[in-house]
């Protein structure tokens, strides 16, 4: 710490070819289960496919929220390993592609977008303002259109850092943040209106949108965690960075497990203690047939196991208790989305087969993929960032 | 003072940098005794020290749980086994309704039980004495620097040795630090037999006044010379004239002072016919009448009998006591309408007497004449 320099060691190491081949071969391997799909049942592969975009979302915008969190709050300790969110982010330029085929099937999947049955039905006919295809359409756009913008921005702003060092460019990325925020907000809690609340037109909650919130935080720490820890063990980082760094991400993983079940959680007891029947028919879907093990699994998947995964103080540490724990986190915000989707498409029980199966390989895929090729054009620390330095030195 | 023991040797440094390294230095060189002070968190001491993680998640952890469990148990022994209640519709064991209770004690018991056993645990509370407390040393590390503190009861400890390498590793200031007397002799106050005594005698002192005022002295009356008079109340039992009671029943056929029952109830025609006003239209008549008038009527009905009260558009508004038909009503009719009411109008019955009553009839009349006059009244 007495060493005044603020130069770091870090020479980029290129990835090994087997996770680029891995990408692309998952990618290609999830397409193909995807188109034969649409081929097979187009009305079930559509809501997977929807899975799949929200997914992607939760990833793409729930690392960039980690970004501007980072630049707003002036958070030193996570400066080392940003790169990994901004490649993380990248996710969200492909998101408007995953969309199409959701967009093309929506008369099959949105209720509300039957124009027959809004003019019979008194709560649709006075949702219409909002829900109809043209609005949703703009809306949607204009999300897309924002979060790449944002994207584009601050990330540009931090490569182009690395070479002038500027500091300006901090300043100006945390303006950028600022503005941000509160886009991120609203346009999160619209799109998962959007996509996922109105899967059933005559429910609504107010908490919806934070739900949807704490599971999309959770996702992309969760994926960040993994890729920092498995690069940082491999030497893809400059030396310093340690246990301290590690139960940073741990106690953010831990703290948003615990938020997500503190929402979850008060949006169920809200409805159970009100018990008014066009608010409660929603849990009801959840808790008949088989879908109650579904739920009693999101439960356990959620918010048990993680819980006390992280619940002590080494264990938030440990790389390797982390690193399962953010794949196990990866795979419980999938069933919280499937959870959310599917009673939609099958009220009759859990939809499980080849399909579901299929369609998160498509996802995982794609995530490697853009990893892959966003890490050939950019360093992996950005060795620009006046916190650079402090970032490393980090310690609890 | 000649015996004074040696507590420990202290040295102070400048920077948080500086006491980080010799941190790392000191548990290097392998003393476990040590303590390093500052005057705020410095970030890395814990790794610097090699401190073995805190052992007070554990009670947090155990006194979390215990919060857990008795909220669980506290609200299932209360509204399942004690006092089954149907709330909202509820079942009796509404788990989702118990989760936030059971959130909050959890948090509640950790939270304290953490401090407290910070305190009692580690801290040794309540004794407060530490050699270098009050010491030169301490005052300076908890303004603006930062020291190190060796003590002697370290197995490596050797007080020449540990000078040399506090001022190798840039140290300033070094200086031992010695119990004082009170230190050395120091007992636990808190368990000296006179101290239990007193801790005793305060429990049953205070649990017997808390008994005494909960259950004798808030049922004693201050005092009640009046409340117990030597009289007979309303509602009393008495048994003196025969019935078991202190008001007796009337003696059948006698009707109370001032107080003729009324014969033509829902019999309007009837009342018409058979009243005449008994009062006549006398200076003291006339202005009992305008007085009671004023009073009883004439928010509705208005001062001069027009309906223009001054309730006006609050209720229905009453019509005219100038209109023919009241004005051809006989004097009984009217007294039918004070005594029964009409419409929305109540009945007066219990609010004027029945002089009063026929006293602003009469009144009612010269209002009445005052607009309509006679032939007569113009002579």
């Amino acid at each position: 710490m007495s060493s005044t320099s603020i130069k770091i060691d870090y020479t980029k190491k290129e990835l090994p070819d087997l996770i680029t081949k891995l990408g692309y071969g998952l990618f290609a391997l999830g397409l193909v289960i995807a188109v034969i799909a649409y081929f097979t049942d187009h009305t079930r592969a559509a809501y997977n496919n929807l899975i799949v975009l929200m997914f992607l979302t939760s990833i793409g915008l729930g690392a960039l929220f980690m970004i501007g969190i980072e630049y707003l709050m002036g958070a030193v300790w996570s400066v080392p390993f940003r790169r990994v969110m901004e490649v993380l982010a990248a996710v969200l330029i492909v998101l408007p592609i995953v969309a199409i085929p959701v967009y093309l099937n929506m008369h099959d999947m949105y209720h509300w977008t039957h124009s027959d049955v809004v003019a019979t039905d008194k709560i649709l006919k006075s949702k219409a303002p909002y829900l109809n295809m043209e609005f949703f359409t703009i809306r949607i756009a204009v999300f897309f259109l924002l979060w790449i913008a944002f994207y584009f921005m601050i990330t540009s702003n931090s490569r182009k850092q690395d070479k002038s060092g500027d500091q300006s460019l901090t300043t100006r990325n945390i303006r950028l943040s600022a503005i941000f925020m509160p886009v991120f907000a609203i346009t999160l809690t619209f799109a998962s209106i959007d996509w996922l609340m109105s899967l059933e037109p005559h429910w609504f909650s107010t908490m919806y949108g934070v739900y949807y919130f704490s599971g999309t935080i959770l996702a992309a720490i969760a994926a960040g965690t993994f890729i920092i820890i498995k690069m940082d063990e491999n030497g893809y980082f400059a030396k310093g960075i340690n246990k301290d760094h590690y139960y940073a991400l741990g106690a953010l993983l831990f703290a948003f497990i615990n938020f997500w079940a503190y929402i979850a959680f008060s949006q169920y007891m809200l409805y159970w203690y009100a018990n008014l029947p066009e608010e409660t028919f929603w849990f009801i879907d959840r808790w008949e047939g088989s879908w109650v093990y579904a739920s009693i699994f999101l439960m356990i998947v959620h918010f048990v196991v993680p819980y006390f995964g992280l619940l002590s103080q080494p264990s938030k540490s440990n790389p390797k208790v982390l690193k399962f724990m953010a794949l196990w986190i990866l795979f419980a915000h999938i069933v919280d989305l499937f959870w959310l989707v599917m009673p939609t498409y099958s009220k009759d029980g859990v939809p499980f087969g080849w399909m579901e199966l299929g369609f998160p390989i498509l996802a995982v895929g794609l995530v490697i993929t853009v990893f892959a090729t966003l890490y050939k054009k950019m360093n992996m620390m950005p060795v620009g960032d006046p916190k650079l330095k402090r970032g490393i030195n980090f310690r609890l | 003072m000649s015996e004074k023991i040696l507590h420990s040797i202290t040295a102070i440094f400048d920077t948080p940098d500086d006491i980080i390294h010799a941190a790392e230095k000191v548990s290097e060189k392998g003393y476990k005794d040590y303590d390093v002070n500052t005057p705020y968190p410095v970030h890395g001491m814990d790794h610097a020290m090699k401190l073995p993680p805190s052992k007070l998640g554990y009670f947090a952890l155990v006194f979390g749980l215990t919060g857990t469990f008795t909220a669980l148990a506290l609200m299932f022994w209360m509204s399942v086994i004690d006092y089954p209640q149907v709330i909202g519709g509820k079942p009796f064991f509404p788990f989702p309704a118990y989760v936030p209770v059971m959130f909050e004690v959890t948090v509640l018991s950790a939270s304290i039980a953490t401090v407290m056993s910070m305190l009692i645990v580690f801290f040794k509370f309540p004794n407060n004495k530490h050699p270098l407390h009050d010491s030169e040393y301490m005052k300076k590390v908890s303004v603006d620097k930062f020291g190190v503190s060796i003590e002697a009861k370290d197995k490596l400890f050797n007080e020449v040795d540990v000078k040399a390498f506090l001022a190798e590793i840039g140290g300033k200031e070094i200086t031992p630090v010695y119990y004082d007397n009170e230190e050395i002799n120091h007992k636990n106050v808190i368990l000296e037999p006179k101290f239990l005594g007193f801790l005793l005698v305060t429990f049953i002192i205070v649990s017997g006044a808390t008994y005494f005022t909960m259950n004798k002295l808030l049922f004693m009356t201050p005092f009640d010379w009046m409340m117990h008079q030597e009289k007979v109340i309303a509602q009393d039992d008495f048994s003196f004239y025969g019935e078991n009671r202190a008001m007796l029943t009337p003696v059948a056929g006698t009707v109370s002072r001032n107080n003729l029952p009324y014969l033509y109830i829902g019999k309007p025609e009837e009342a018409a016919v058979a009243m005449v006003n008994p009062l006549l239209p006398s200076k003291e008549n006339l202005k009992l009448g305008e007085e009671k008038y004023n009073t009883y009527c004439s928010p509705c009905h208005g001062y001069f009998g027009e309906g223009d009260s001054r309730l006006r558009g609050q209720f229905p508004n009453p019509p005219s006591l100038h209109s023919e038909k009241v004005r051809n009503w006989s004097d009984g009719r009217i007294y039918h309408v004070i005594m029964e009411g009409q419409n929305v109008m109540p009945s007066y019955s219990s609010l004027m007497t029945r002089e009063e009553r026929w006293a602003s009839i009469l009144y009612l009349r010269a209002l009445q004449r005052s607009l309509n006059a006679k032939e007569t009244d113009l002579q």
